[in-house]
């Protein structure tokens, strides 16, 4: 875990406030209020539906919330476009892997490699992908990271979910995003994989980095997240370290049940 | 090794250039040897390589492709009435106006995606038709087509004092004839170009970056590209490929009608990609030498010739044959066509490209496919 909590000069990166959400009658999110700090490793927890996804949509500009404000190192990211909001830092990795999947793990990996350098759009028909060396290597390089290398010239569509899940991974961490937010990076994934995914997450440039996660593996949480946001129908109802919400009655009561009690 | 050389861009243009050029003498055996048939090899296959740039890479399938084939044409016709004879203006305006014909349908019709997108490149093309037949009649000459005049201005004529005494003048490439093998020859070196520039697009970022835009277009947005953009460079550019091939089509024989821009026209160059392997290099080429072949055989048919070549059969046999081949050839080719196609697609969906690709595995050397065809790792 980082030290960035225990620094007092940390700054706010991403602040979420007084978002609200409705889908037809259904109050998805309720004046949620929610700051991101730098260096921070945040979970976001709470059980099916209470609209953890669609937080992160309305971060990345995937949906617009109805009203409050999404500021993200001091810019309003609210109706701006997808792609702007990603050349502006924030990254994110989806809760169904989002990938290409015709395209082999290589490609899939260059092409976020081409946009951090490429910008938005780059008209270059004459250039040939043989003499992309730079970022192919780069692409290997993070392909190894999360041990997919040996498959690079495969389909993406081809391989295990939770390969899949580790090269969506590969895919963010090669944009060295200044936010990467993670829509459940272990579901559906095997004990084994879901620690090695952890040990990922922990360590080398991913540990670094700030991140937000939902998840609802409590093992994962625990062993991760600096601090955690407990969301339930739509409302964050406590925010805190690990051992403060551990021991928060409203979220025992709320959300953790008795699974709190095992871990 | 040998692989890496045989994917080599300098090696597979020198083939593909070989191949081309030394059509009038392979295609000698199947009886296509000669200039009006090898032209439309050429041009078509120009078209269809354009077409793949947008349908092949994005997966967006416009239906009104013709339309800036007819476009093509229209400037072209009137290049050489305005300017000149020589084709080289002809094609380079037919190029440009056709580009920014599709700058400004594609701007449109990229709003959307899917089967609303086919429907509005249908629509634009369907209305450049009528329009080319009604209301435009001054430009598009209506019904009759655009054609030349002997009292044409052609002022960059003029200027270098050639008069045009009896009879029309004739498209020429600075002097030489564009009819014949000549004509071929220009077609086919052009078409040599073109593919070039294909080749260069599909193995290039940009090329790869369309190829994921078809994969997940969303996923492409939250990677931070701006996709429009990329979808309309490609629709433009395959928007200039087809203007290329209808000022061709007008250098080769100087007329330009509106059923150039019918949705059947635009339908012909889908069924040439498909049939040939959407996305893969050569494939939409290979479908429109096929298709144009074909044509070419049985729209020539008739009755009387049936009946001649089912002559070996007893006669009550022969009867029933040649009345149920009758409807499939002459004006029926087109049933011919819609069977082969269905017989392609279900057996093929991957098109002549898939067949190439089993018998290439049946032998032993199949390769595994990698994304971008023959891209060098
Ligand atoms: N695009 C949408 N349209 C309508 N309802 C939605 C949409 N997205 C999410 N919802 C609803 O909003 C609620 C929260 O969903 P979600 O954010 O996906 O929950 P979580 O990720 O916490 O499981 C759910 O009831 C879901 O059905
Ligand atoms: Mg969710």
């Amino acid at each position: 875990m980082s030290e960035a909590m225990t620094n007092t000069a940390s700054k706010t990166m991403l602040e979420i406030k007084g978002v609200n959400k409705t889908f037809g009658g259904l109050h998805a999110l309720s004046d949620v209020n929610l700051q991101i700090v730098e260096g921070e490793t945040h979970a976001i927890i709470g059980p099916n539906g209470a609209g953890k996804s669609t937080l992160l949509n309305c971060c990345i500009g995937k949906l617009i919330p109805d009203n409050g404000s999404v500021t993200f190192n001091g810019r309003n990211m609210i109706g701006m476009a997808p792609h702007d909001i990603n050349h502006a830092g924030m990254v994110r990795v989806f809760q169904t892997p989002e990938i290409f999947p015709e395209l082999s793990l290589l490609d899939n990996v260059m092409i976020p490699a081409f946009a951090k350098r490429d910008g938005t759009f780059k008209f270059n028909p004459f250039k040939s992908m043989a003499n992309e060396k730079v970022i192919r290597e780069e692409a290997m390089s993070t392909l190894a990271e999360f041990a997919l290398d040996k498959f690079y010239d495969q389909h993406a569509g081809s391989i295990s979910r939770g390969d899949k899940r580790r090269l969506e991974l590969a895919m963010g961490l090669i944009q060295h995003p200044t936010l990467l937010l993670l829509d459940e990076p272990t579901a559906g994934m095997a004990r084994h994989d879901t620690n090695q995914t952890i040990e990922l997450l922990n360590s080398g440039k991913m540990g670094e980095m700030t991140k937000v996660i939902i998840e609802h593996d409590m093992h994962v949480v625990f062993s991760l997240a600096d601090r955690i946001s407990v969301l339930a129908r739509g409302h964050i109802i406590a925010t805190g370290t690990p051992e403060e919400i551990k021991n928060d009655p409203k979220v025992k009561e709320a959300y953790l049940g008795e699974e709190a009690v095992d871990e | 090794m040998m692989k890496n050389l045989i994917k080599s861009n300098t090696v597979i243009m020198l083939i593909f250039a070989a191949v081309v050029l030394t059509a009038p003498i392979w295609t000698a055996p199947i009886g296509a040897n000669y200039p009006d048939l090898l032209q439309k090899f050429a041009i078509f296959g120009i078209f269809a390589v354009g077409y793949n740039i947008l349908f092949g890479l994005t997966g967006y399938l416009s239906f009104g492709h013709a339309a800036f084939l007819g476009i093509g044409s229209y400037t072209a016709v009137w290049s050489f009435k305005l300017l000149t004879m020589n084709v080289v203006p002809a094609i380079i305006l037919a190029v440009i106006v056709a580009g920014i014909f599709a700058l400004l349908i594609g701007f449109l019709s990229l709003r959307r995606s899917g089967i609303y997108f086919s429907i509005l490149t249908l629509a634009f093309a369907q209305m450049a038709y009528s329009l080319a037949y009604s209301v435009l009649t001054p430009i598009t000459n209506g019904e009759t087509g655009l054609q030349l005049e002997q009292q044409d201005p052609r002022v960059i004529d003029s200027m270098f004092g050639v008069v045009v005494k009896d009879g029309l003048p004739s498209t020429n490439l600075f002097g030489t004839l564009m009819s014949g093998y000549s004509g071929f020859y220009v077609a086919a070196a052009i078409l040599i170009v073109a593919f070039y520039i294909s080749l260069k697009i599909f193995r290039s970022p940009f090329g790869m970056k369309l190829l994921a835009i078809k994969s997940n277009q969303t996923r492409m947005k939250y990677t931070g590209f701006n996709t429009r953009p990329y979808l309309l460079t490609a629709f433009v550019i395959s928007g200039m490929y087809a203007g290329l091939a209808g000022g061709l089509l007008a250098s080769i024989d100087p007329l330009a009608g509106a059923e150039r821009m019918q949705w059947t026209a635009s339908g012909e160059v889908v069924l040439m990609t498909i049939m040939g392997g959407v996305g893969t290099l050569i494939g939409p080429l290979l479908g429109a030498v096929i298709i144009k072949y074909l044509e070419n055989i049985f729209s020539a048919l008739n009755k009387s010739e049936l009946t001649e070549i089912f002559n070996y059969m007893p006669e009550w046999l022969q009867t029933i044959v040649v009345n149920v081949t009758n409807p499939f050839v002459g004006e029926g080719w087109h049933l011919t066509l819609g069977a082969l196609f269905m017989l392609i697609v279900i057996f093929l969906p991957g098109g002549v490209m898939e067949g190439v690709d089993k018998i290439k595995g049946l032998f032993g050397f199949g390769k595994k496919k990698s994304t971008i065809e023959g891209e060098a790792k």
